[in-house]
């Protein structure tokens, strides 16, 4: 089966500085693979280049078998691969049911599909997913009012809504009180395997990824360090020395 | 407000606007102005308020209707009604071709680059008129003569300026109420993000930039014949009056709400009334010292300002339980 | 466009457009720098930049009417704008500074609104020019002519310019200037007041604009109203030349002084200011389109 998302050879410099050298990845359909490395390996650069945000200097990158490298951003984010952001977006002037309404997936807009009102199955469908990720009871609520982790909830909850095919998770855990991890992490896996979606995630919390992923890649200097399961990746000394910073 | 109390209120307030040119027929001039006011506020907030792309130029779009709508009535042949209402029709439609070409550079601009943008070509555009000899270069054009016994003629457009008004406000709450008003705020709260997530934002940008020409291109023709000439830097085009006035009133009342630009309209035009009657020529002085004092101050506007007051009202909330 | 055959009949009359161009152009840059260093230091672009100049202009003026020679307008000026700008500052800018854009632009505008109707209520709408008495040279058989003034001024904006430049890379203040503009908070924390350097780099602009607009009234003139276009070519090239480097803005400056006499000669006087404005917008969008064209954003 051809995997969902294929990077062959990214190649992605700023001027002088090269942020992705001959990076090569695969995410097959409905697994979870996991995305580490040292702070400035070019992790979030190669999310950027992937959802077309940065045109990419060489290589290739295809989405369900199609190259998707020469597209940009909206369109990319129509054919179902959406990402999430490491400083969370979303609407903050807005109130939560609102960022759902919002974020369902757009195909072009009919007069009615534009001017008419919100479906009572879309606001449905954002109270079923704002339970899903707890915020239910905050769903009333300015988003711009929230703590960093309920808009990390939202943020995760919106991007459900959309019904990707890909999600790029850029540290979802990041910023969130340890003892919420383990829910998050629950629903991540629940969207994985309820809602068919596919997941690759960075992540500096080895105890989430290692759990989670059911494959890794480890970039190191913008290059690809090591890829393989978890348990393989853990014990490579390769990894271990780009973590620590021995050269 | 329950739907009754609301109800009743804009019944007794349109009773009111009916029958205010016979109650004050003194300040009917001053009070079409007022409904001219209101749109501007209005079509401002589309654009600025709701969806974040401050414009100084939508003066363009007024001064785009008034001309066109005088070239109709000059040279169309048709009688003083039928080329008034075609000619606002025409300048309407001119508009909004305005606004979709112009649109198409302008809008991908962000920021204080779409708010300069949209300055230079309001101002562009009262030089150009005011070169230009088919509008009259400098001394611009006059409207015809309003065919009626003196003083029918305050009235007719009084009640036109209401019409229009009104409709530019029905249009606005019944468009606010649904996606549209969902996705020009997603472009206004974060557009990198609406992109990221799929959205057709530069349909929706287009669309309300269209609506907002649409209006203004319909109450500029009103406005010409009301003055009775058409003036290309101080009618039409005035963007240091009119263009700055638009979004003043937005953000004095509150940008991003419905009521919100017609309270700053409201409350802007009384106030520059008494300017002008007590101040004269220093009352743009006022208008600058004015500009400076909201923005630094008060740039909630007054809507911003009861919201964050109570906002309860504004249907935010922490329900309890779950789904 | 009926006079473009003139300019190919007669090349001549190009060499006049473009000297007349290159000297006004460095006045030109002169304000643009000025702009680009409140807004590269604090944040905010001073749509009130051409009201700064207006009023410098209109001290030289009124010097040249009391009988003393318009050329002390310009550090007549430039010490009295000085003075405005650093008033200014504490009174006004210094509680925009910490907002976004939007907020300065809308509030240099109000300002720029005020000062331009408080000019036009005390001075008048009339069009004035500060006479300076120099005379013109001819050149090519009197088909060109060159304003001495002209030249004068354009060496005087050099020399503001240079002194400028020393002044940023040598004198103390300059110095935290440019730190400031750098990076505000690591200057503070090394001990940097950067309140007082926004109000002195405020001040130094208004300064910088006093001294342009002196010059203006003696090669041009003066009305309350030539700020806006003012502002739009400061603000163009500063967009074009960017924030730090005065090269790039002297040529940029030239290069828009020029292309203002040519389209001014093309196209008619009456449609002189309409193309400037109609430039600032397709220079904006040009640039947008091709940044899109990098995928990045103009924001």
């Amino acid at each position: 089966m051809t995997p969902i998302l294929q990077v062959e050879h990214l190649h992605k410099a700023f001027g002088g500085v090269i942020a992705n050298r001959d990076v090569s990845l695969r995410v097959p359909e409905g697994k979870i693979v996991g995305l580490i490395g040292p702070n400035g390996s070019g992790k979030t650069t190669l999310f950027n280049s992937i959802v077309g945000l940065y045109p990419i200097d060489d290589g290739s990158v295809r989405f369900q078998g199609r190259e998707i490298s020469r597209l940009r951003v909206p369109k990319i984010a129509r054919l179902g691969l959406l990402r999430t952001f490491q400083q969370t977006r979303i609407y903050g002037g807005m109130d939560c049911m609102q960022n759902m309404e919002i974020s369902t997936a757009h195909a072009r807009p009919t007069l009615r599909g534009m001017f008419g009102d919100v479906p009572a199955a879309v606001s449905e469908r954002a109270e079923e997913l704002l339970q899903f990720v707890g915020l239910y009871a905050k769903r009333h609520l300015r988003a711009g009012d929230l703590s960093f982790g309920q808009q990390k909830l939202l943020e995760f909850a919106m991007a459900l809504m959309n019904e990707p095919k890909l999600l790029l998770l850029d540290e979802p855990t990041a910023g969130i009180n340890p003892t919420l991890i383990k829910g998050l992490v629950d629903r991540l896996r629940r969207a994985n395997e309820e809602m068919g979606i596919s997941l690759l995630i960075i992540e500096h919390n080895m105890g989430v990824i290692m759990d989670l992923a059911e494959y890794l890649y480890c970039l190191a200097h913008g290059e690809l360090l090591a890829e393989g399961k978890p348990e393989a990746i853990r014990d490579d000394q390769r990894v271990i020395d780009a973590y620590l910073g021995a050269h | 407000m329950s739907p009754r109390v609301r109800t009743v209120s804009y019944l007794v307030f349109l009773a009111l606007a009916l029958a205010a040119p016979y109650l004050v027929p003194a300040i009917r001039t001053q009070m079409s102005f007022l409904w001219i006011m209101i749109i501007f506020a209005l079509t401002w907030d589309i654009l600025g308020g709701q969806m974040g792309y401050n414009s100084f130029g939508n003066v363009l779009f007024f001064g785009v209707g008034m001309y066109t709508c005088a070239l109709v009535q000059h040279h169309a042949g048709l009688g003083y009604y039928p080329g008034l209402f075609v000619g606002m029709a025409a300048g309407a439609a001119m508009a909004v071709a305005f606004a979709a070409v112009l649109g198409w550079g302008i809008l991908g601009l962000r920021g204080h680059y779409f708010a300069i943008g949209t300055l230079g070509l309001g101002i562009a555009a009262a030089e150009f008129a005011g070169g230009w000899d088919y509008l009259g270069a400098g001394s611009g054009m006059v409207t015809p003569l309003y065919p009626g016994v003196v003083g029918a003629r305050e009235t007719f457009f009084y009640y036109l300026s209401f019409a229009v008004a009104v409709a530019t406000f029905i249009t606005l709450r019944r468009i606010y109420r649904g996606r549209f008003r969902l996705a020009i705020n997603a472009i206004r709260d974060d557009e990198d993000k609406a992109e990221a997530m799929g959205l057709h934002t530069t349909l929706y940008k287009t669309v309300a930039w269209g609506i907002s020409a649409f209006f203004l291109g319909l109450i500029g023709p009103v406005a010409g014949n009301l003055i009775g000439f058409i003036d290309p830097r101080d009618v039409a085009f005035a963007s240091s009056s009119y263009g700055v006035w638009m979004l003043l009133m937005a953000i004095l009342g509150g940008k991003g709400t419905l009521w919100g630009p017609v309270i700053g309209a409201v409350v802007f035009h009384i106030t520059q009334e008494l300017f002008w009657t007590y101040l004269l020529g220093w009352q743009r002085v006022a208008l600058g010292l004015l500009i400076m004092l909201i923005v630094v101050f008060f740039p909630m506007g007054i809507m911003g300002w009861v919201r964050e007051r109570w906002p309860e009202r504004f249907g935010q909330r922490v329900d309890e339980g779950t789904k | 466009m009926e006079n473009l055959h003139i300019l190919f009949q007669a090349p001549i009359l190009s060499l006049q457009l473009l000297i007349d161009g290159l000297l006004i152009g460095a006045i030109f840059a002169l304000v643009a720098y000025g702009m680009a260093l409140v807004w590269g230091v604090m944040n905010i672009i001073n749509i009130a930049q051409g009201e700064f100049v207006m009023l410098g202009g209109y001290v030289a003026y009124f010097l040249s009417v009391a009988g003393i020679h318009p050329i002390w307008g310009i550090p007549a000026a430039a010490v009295l704008m000085f003075v405005l700008g650093w008033a200014i500052y504490r009174t006004i800018i210094f509680r925009i500074v910490d907002r976004d854009l939007f907020t300065s632009i809308l509030a240099t505008f109000g300002l720029g609104i005020l000062l331009q109707q408080l000019a036009n209520e005390l001075f008048g709408a009339d069009v004035h020019t500060a006479h300076s008495g120099l005379k013109t040279w001819f050149l090519f058989d009197g088909m060109v002519t060159v304003a001495q003034i002209k030249v004068l001024a354009f060496a005087i904006a050099l020399v503001i310019g240079g002194l400028l430049l020393w002044f940023l890379k040598r004198a103390r203040l300059g110095q935290a200037i440019r730190a400031t503009s750098q990076n505000a908070r690591a200057a503070r924390i090394m001990g940097v007041d950067t309140d007082r350097v926004y109000a002195m780099t405020f001040g130094l602009n208004a300064a910088l604009c006093g001294a342009a607009g002196a010059l203006v009234a003696m090669i041009w003139i003066i009305q309350p109203y030539l700020g806006l276009p003012f502002t739009a070519r400061s603000f163009m090239i500063v967009v074009v030349a960017g924030v730090g480097n005065i090269g790039a803005v002297f040529v940029a400056g030239v290069a828009l002084g020029v292309a203002e006499e040519f389209a001014g000669f093309l196209l008619g006087a009456q449609f002189q200011t309409a193309f400037v404005f109609a430039l600032l917008v397709v220079i904006l969008v040009w640039r947008r389109i091709w940044l899109s064209r990098k995928r990045r954003y103009l924001s």
